[in-house]
């Protein structure tokens, strides 16, 4: 047993600094206040002085206060005991179930050889078509979603985890807002999930430091179950507020803040996360799922600036509907070649025909002449919200395709799709039986 | 010699603070004894007695006492046969061997030699006993690939040396001795085929330094005739994020018209590298009929490694491009992304306390920037033969705004800048590059004078386009309306390209050439148009036919019977010239290049 200190000489916002011999970078060591007992983390070594990062926060805090250092860095227990399982941002648990100390692992572990990587090949389907036809979520893909605060994107996130089929699903809550908690966990009840279901949350009234631990804890986890040949969903809400902690922590250490406070190593913090997204050849895979809340929708704000240059895509949520300007997957391109002959032609295709159609609104709104062919446009960009833009619609994918088609013709002639012949000759629908029998 | 040694004092992040005991110089490499683990660190600030090192692994379990050696070398990297073709890290540990021994995981304090050591090359002399040679003279030549690869005279000995004994023809491994040197005073000295060269050292063993004017082919139509680059030169790709700045290197890294193409891939997603690693080993390079991998060297150094080693990664990479060009050869090196390189410059400026700079950035962020690119370059070599090394970097700016310091210092240094746009890239017009605001000071490979009326037409066309929001297609004249879309024909028929596509994908030089042609004849033509449904149909129908044509293979009885048709369409319209195009033609004649 290493030995106790009982004399704190500083206390910064979370950081405390004790004098010690023998203490190891990363080390964990135990903090007992009049208030309980917290984790803390060694951030700093200069000499005898060490600086510790305290779990629970540095609030209520004494300088009379005990600390024992573990001699082992931050572990969480890894076992199929987790399944169904609530905890906190330390792995306390937040249910009533035991505290599990069983085969401990070691979290932020090394990186994947970029070498033993592996192309991406597996669909994961949703039944939203605004993902499947248009922007295709892969297997072992990091994607956020982009939305100011009020979008219902908890309400998206939890309804791809319920849909999507993956072997478990491990939500990492970062101040997640305790109604929201409840609604995730009901959701998965009520779909039967829960039994598949490990929850890492940190709610908004949680300490700060444990914030930082959700997406670490949550991927450690996820590591091990791939690694075991699970097919693994992680869903992280809310990122921003991942950030926000990350910058609270820099300013107490004193650091240089690079852009709007944040720290100059946000891009290399959050691309640690992200980066453990990854398919192990001959195991599972772990597909990634933010969200990334919009301080007054920037989309150039660092938090959503940073994350697009790391993730693989977006879904931008707005006006409760994935917009098909800004969303992007970068890795559709790896599936939806072997979907159905028409998927990326009839993608491409469609979301021409919208953008002009946003053109012909926004002529109508200077009060220009509307032509036929815009008003044709107008109908089409009617249909297309409502039929494949919204939320509620829940379809296979191959309905979809099919849906797209019907819509196209109910708008324009063929020719002026701008789709290739051969798709047409396939694919264009042929005239209801009631037009036939009108023609006869 | 007894190597200096040391003891940890301090940690924070990824730096280390040393107390030395005996000499230590800046940039020299150090192992900190953790437990049975060895981490590579190098020294970047020396106080007194300490020595601050940034750690190129994770710092955790490192304490207050533990021990360091310091190697007495500047952080290098071993140059040789058999380089080409393999993925290595920043530091040149080679990933794919490192999987065979740790797995799926990388692991931290696991080093292993760069250049195989069991493989045997044949080693042909081209020297004698007797002669005379210095630094980089080439002794002899083994084959690598489709390249002659020369053994030289290690770039670090000094001074005029004799051969006394050279191997004769046959196989050796990189390791055997393969020739002794002797100086005035009597030392000799061994030579193998590799030597250690210090990464943040220019090598610059040439005879002379030329400006680069020939082109280099990249065989993307915007680049090569618009915003071309020269051979030697150096060009930057920024733009906000997912605006195609990969998606151009990863093509350009497949067709570019060099010798030898070194990928660095610099803090970005692991999964993009993947996408080259598996694909190129299958992929042939038309020049050679070998795959491509055999001309490529990927250096892997992506955002979730540590940032130490992606500080190091572009000086590995330029390195191993200048060590090749000390071989006569065109090398080109494509960084994605320097932004992430300037950002763990200045994580570590922030750990040293430094003052900061604009967005944090330390104040040098300038020169080292411009020192990194001065490091590209066409030369004469000792031997009067040519090699180049061309750099081209993507920035990735905050927020998409160009007016940021990495940028900006780019900006500063490079001959081409091919800036992306949003707005493009969300209309889905690849390349993304802005027209306007894109700029080379290379020669193109197609006439200057040609290329800079059709950017005129581009600049009228466009303040047309801005005024017709205002007033409408109905307040636009006719002329105006042409104009406009004369000019939205050369956005969308010539300067967007299809990368996906396997003919449009990729444009030789000679058929661009080709094809620029009918595309001036259409700009520079005046058209008997009456009305502007009619312009507009007629452009649409050009544009049609240009597409098709585009995707026609090069003499294709499919092209010439495009090339016909757009022939045809223009004479059936055309009553004339415009006067400054026919000035340009008549000077220039029909040699477009
Ligand atoms: N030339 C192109 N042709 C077709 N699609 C393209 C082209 N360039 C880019 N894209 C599309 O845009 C996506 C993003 O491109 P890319 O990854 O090159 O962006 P980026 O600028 O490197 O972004 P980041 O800074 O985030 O790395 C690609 O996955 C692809 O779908
Ligand atoms: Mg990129």
């Amino acid at each position: 047993m290493k030995k106790i200190y009982s004399r704190i000489e500083e206390i910064a916002g979370n950081v405390i600094t004790v004098t010690a011999e023998d203490v190891r970078y990363s080390e964990l060591a135990l903090v007992t206040s009049g208030h309980g007992k917290s984790l803390a983390e060694v951030i700093r070594l200069r000499g005898n002085k060490v600086s510790l990062q305290v779990y629970s926060g540095g609030r209520g805090i004494s300088t009379g206060d005990e600390v024992q250092f573990l001699g082992r860095p931050m572990q969480v227990s890894f076992s199929d005991n987790l399944l169904g399982r609530i905890f906190d941002g330390s792995g306390r648990p937040r249910d009533k179930g035991p505290t599990l100390e069983e085969n401990l692992i070691e979290i932020g572990g090394p990186s994947v050889n970029p070498s033993k990587r592996i192309i991406p090949r597996n669909m994961i389907r949703t039944g939203i078509p605004m993902i499947d036809l248009f922007n295709t979520l892969v297997e072992s893909q990091k994607l956020p979603i982009f939305s100011v605060s009020g979008e219902p994107y908890n309400e998206l996130l939890s309804r791809i985890a319920m849909q999507a089929e993956v072997d478990l699903i491990i939500l990492g809550g970062m101040g997640l807002k305790y109604d929201d908690f409840l609604f995730f966990r009901d959701t998965l009840e009520k779909g039967g999930a829960m039994d598949r279901t490990i929850f890492f949350v940190h709610t908004a009234s949680d300490p700060v430091v444990e914030c930082l631990m959700v997406p670490d804890i949550s991927l450690a986890v996820a590591e091990k179950f791939a690694l075991q040949g699970k097919r693994v969903l992680v869903l992280l809400t809310d990122m921003t507020n991942f950030a926000d902690s990350l910058k609270e922590i820099a300013i107490t250490m004193e650091q240089v803040p690079s852009n709007r406070g944040y720290p100059g190593d946000l891009y290399s913090q959050l691309a640690a996360r992200y980066e453990k997204a990854v398919d192990f050849e001959g195991a599972g895979s772990i597909t990634t799922l933010g969200v990334t809340t919009m301080p007054g929708d920037d989309v150039t704000h660092p938090v959503p600036d940073n994350t697009g240059y790391i993730t693989e895509g977006q879904y931008y949520l707005r006006g409760g509907r994935i917009e098909p300007f800004g969303s992007l997957s970068r890795l559709k391109q790896m599936v939806n070649d072997t979907t159905r002959a028409d998927h990326r032609g009839l993608m491409d295709g469609m979301i021409r025909l919208y953008a002009n159609y946003k053109e012909s609104v926004e002529k109508k709104s200077m009060g220009f002449r509307m032509s036929e062919w815009d008003q044709k446009l107008l109908r089409y960009g009617a249909f297309f919200e409502a039929k494949m833009m919204d939320l509620t619609v829940n379809i296979p994918l191959e309905e979809a395709l099919d849906l797209g088609w019907e819509i196209l013709a109910e708008c324009f002639q063929s020719d002026e799709t701008g789709l290739q012949s051969k798709l047409l000759d396939q694919f264009w629908p042929r005239k209801s039986t009631r037009d036939e029998q009108e023609t006869a | 010699m007894t190597k200096t040694t040391g003891t940890v004092f301090g940690v924070n992040g990824n730096m280390v603070t040393v107390d030395v005991e005996g000499d230590v110089s800046l940039n020299e490499v150090g192992y900190i004894n953790v437990g049975d683990q060895k981490l590579k660190s190098e020294v970047i600030r020396i106080r007194g007695k300490q020595a601050e090192m940034q750690v190129f692994e994770q710092t955790g379990g490192i304490g207050v006492g533990d021990t360091v050696e310091f190697s007495g070398e500047m952080l290098a990297v071993e140059l040789g046969p058999g380089l080409l073709g393999q993925v290595y890290d920043g530091l040149q540990n080679p990933l794919p061997q490192l999987a065979e021994q740790a797995g799926f995981f990388l692991k931290r304090g696991l080093y292993l030699d760069a250049i195989d050591k069991e493989r045997s090359w044949e080693f042909t002399p081209k020297l004698e006993a007797g002669a005379t040679v210095s630094a980089g003279d080439t002794i002899g030549t083994v084959p690598e690939g489709i390249f002659d690869h020369r053994i030289m005279v290690p770039f670090n000995i000094s001074g005029e040396w004799t051969i006394k004994k050279l191997a004769p023809k046959g196989s050796y491994k990189v390791a055997d001795t393969i020739c002794q040197i002797e100086d005035e005073k009597g030392t000799t000295q061994d030579l193998n085929m590799i030597f250690e060269w210090p990464v943040k050292r220019a090598i610059s063993l040439f005879e002379e330094r030329y400006k680069p004017t020939e082109p280099m082919v990249t065989k993307v139509r915007m680049i090569d005739t618009f915003f071309p680059v020269a051979r030697g030169g150096t060009y930057c790709i920024p733009g906000p994020f997912g605006a195609g700045k990969t998606v151009l290197q990863q093509i350009t890294s497949r067709h570019a018209e060099v010798d030898i193409v070194i990928v660095a891939a610099c803090g970005e997603r692991a999964g993009e590298v993947v996408e080259t690693l598996q694909e190129f080993p299958e992929l042939t390079d038309p020049r050679t009929g070998r795959t491509l991998m055999e001309r490529t060297v990927i250096i892997c150094n992506t955002s979730s490694m540590p940032v130490a080693s992606r500080e190091a990664s572009v000086y590995t990479a330029v390195t191993i491009a200048e060590y090749y060009r000390q071989m006569g050869l065109n090398v080109l090196l494509l960084a994605d992304s320097t932004s992430r390189w300037a950002q763990a410059m200045r994580e570590m400026s922030g750990r040293l306390e430094e003052i900061p700079g604009e967005e944090a950035f330390p104040a040098y962020l300038e020169s080292v920037i411009a020192s990194f690119y001065e490091r590209a370059g066409v030369v004469r070599l000792k031997d009067g033969s040519f090699g180049s090394v061309t750099i081209g970097g993507t920035v990735s700016p905050a927020g998409g705004n160009f007016e940021e310091p990495v940028t900006q210092a780019t900006l500063k240094v490079v001959g081409a800048f091919h800036g992306l746009s949003r707005e493009r890239s969300d209309a889905r017009k690849y390349p993304a590059i802005h027209p306007l605001e894109s700029w080379s000071k290379y020669p193109s490979a197609i006439n200057d004078e040609l290329v800079a009326y059709c950017r005129d037409i581009l600049l009228r066309g466009n303040e047309v386009s801005q005024m017709m929001k205002v007033v409408g297609e109905e307040g636009t004249s006719l002329e105006d309306f042409v104009l406009y879309q004369k000019s939205e024909f050369l956005d969308s028929a010539y300067m967007q390209q299809n990368s996906f596509d396997p003919v449009d994908g990729s444009v030789t030089i000679e058929r661009q050439r080709h094809i620029f042609r009918i595309l001036f004849d259409v700009l520079a033509s005046e058209f008997d148009l009456h009305d502007k449904d009619n312009a507009r149909s007629y452009f649409n129908q050009l544009r049609q036919i240009y597409l098709d044509y585009n995707t026609s293979e090069w003499e294709s009885d499919a092209f010439k019977s495009r090339e016909a048709e757009l022939v045809k369409l223009i004479d059936e319209k055309r009553t004339g010239y415009d006067s400054t195009a026919e000035d340009i033609r008549n000077r220039v004649g029909s040699t477009v290049g």
